[in-house]
């Protein structure tokens, strides 16, 4: 290759770097992404269980009154 | 979720921009090396990521000083965070340099001192992410990780200086030659500007992933944090 008068055709190599150097900065980068990701949903589960319980209450609600049916008395008599 | 800091917002687009600008650069602008061809063009990403890496690599030797001294857990944060984007970036170095000595070496490796080094520097710092995983003390962790990463520190220097050091076939590109060196070339201007545009690119990029590996730190803490509370 050094002793030819013309630059050797290595574009194959040239385009192959730039290829695999692009994917492994985007594979960082989405990692760092999904990361994120997955840690910020852990973080809104655990700020859930963290919350204060709301007292529960122990007496029984009170049963609603029942509205009686209504029914229509056909006008015809 | 926390919200993204505006000047982090800015920075992501810089980066982007400047990853655009300096591939341009790169494949555009530089003249094509007489006798190697276009391979000659992953040069620029690869002196562009070797530097930010080497660096990195430094910068985190002394962010365990920092933290040995402070016991502050937050230097650990950001000690991860610059072993882990460098060995990305490091990553990188070494397949582009790989790929490029198919072509000019007829090997894609060789056992010479420079590949050699860099070689064992990523394996320091892989070797390091598989120490922390063992230790689930959170303190012993950073103090192991720490007194660990100030040791691989010395790697980045021998790296660097391996070239100039040893007998070797790596070219040395800046600051003089070797005369065992094959692939070596000399830069002219339009060179110069595409090594220097990927140096400033690599840098940013550096900076903003650095600053976002920073943040997803911080969470993994409060995330750690929380889940103890809410076992306790």
């Amino acid at each position: 290759m050094f002793l030819q008068d013309t630059p050797a055709n290595t574009d194959g190599y040239m385009i192959a770097g730039y290829v695999i150097s692009f994917i492994v900065m985007a594979l960082y980068v989405a990692s760092i992404y999904v990361r994120s990701r997955n840690l910020n949903r852990d973080l809104t589960l655990l700020e859930e269980m963290d919350k204060p319980v709301a007292p529960v209450e122990t007496s029984q609600p009170k049963p609603k009154k029942t509205a009686k049916p209504v029914t229509k008395r056909s006008g015809k008599k | 979720m926390q919200s993204k800091p505006v000047l982090l917002k800015i920075l992501d687009v810089l980066a982007i921009v400047l990853l655009g600008v300096s591939t341009y650069f790169a494949l555009v602008i530089a003249p094509t090396e007489l006798v190697m061809g276009n391979v000659q063009r992953v040069f620029y990403f690869h002196i562009g990521t070797a530097w930010t890496a080497l660096i990195g690599f430094l910068f985190t030797a002394v962010l365990s000083v920092i933290y040995l001294v402070t016991k502050d857990l937050k230097w650990d944060r950001y000690q991860v965070a610059a072993i882990e984007v460098s060995l990305v970036f490091f990553l990188i170095t070494i397949v582009l340099g790989s790929i490029w000595a198919r072509p000019a070496w007829n090997t894609w490796w060789t056992w010479d001192p420079r590949l050699t080094t860099a070689a064992i520097t990523e394996l320091i710092y892989v070797a390091y992410f598989m120490l922390r995983q063992g230790i689930d003390d959170p303190d012993r962790r950073a103090r192991f990780g720490s007194v660990y990463a100030l040791l691989g520190g010395v790697s980045a220097p021998i790296t660097f200086f391996a070239i100039r050091l040893f007998r070797t076939i790596h070219p040395v590109v800046i600051s003089g030659g070797n005369s065992e060196a094959q692939g070596g070339f000399d830069m002219t201007s339009g060179m110069l500007t595409a090594m220097f545009v990927a140096l400033i690119a690599f840098t940013v990029i550096f900076i903003d992933l650095y600053w976002n590996r920073i943040r997803l730190g911080n969470l993994e803490d409060k995330v750690e944090q929380l889940k103890l509370k809410v076992t306790m």
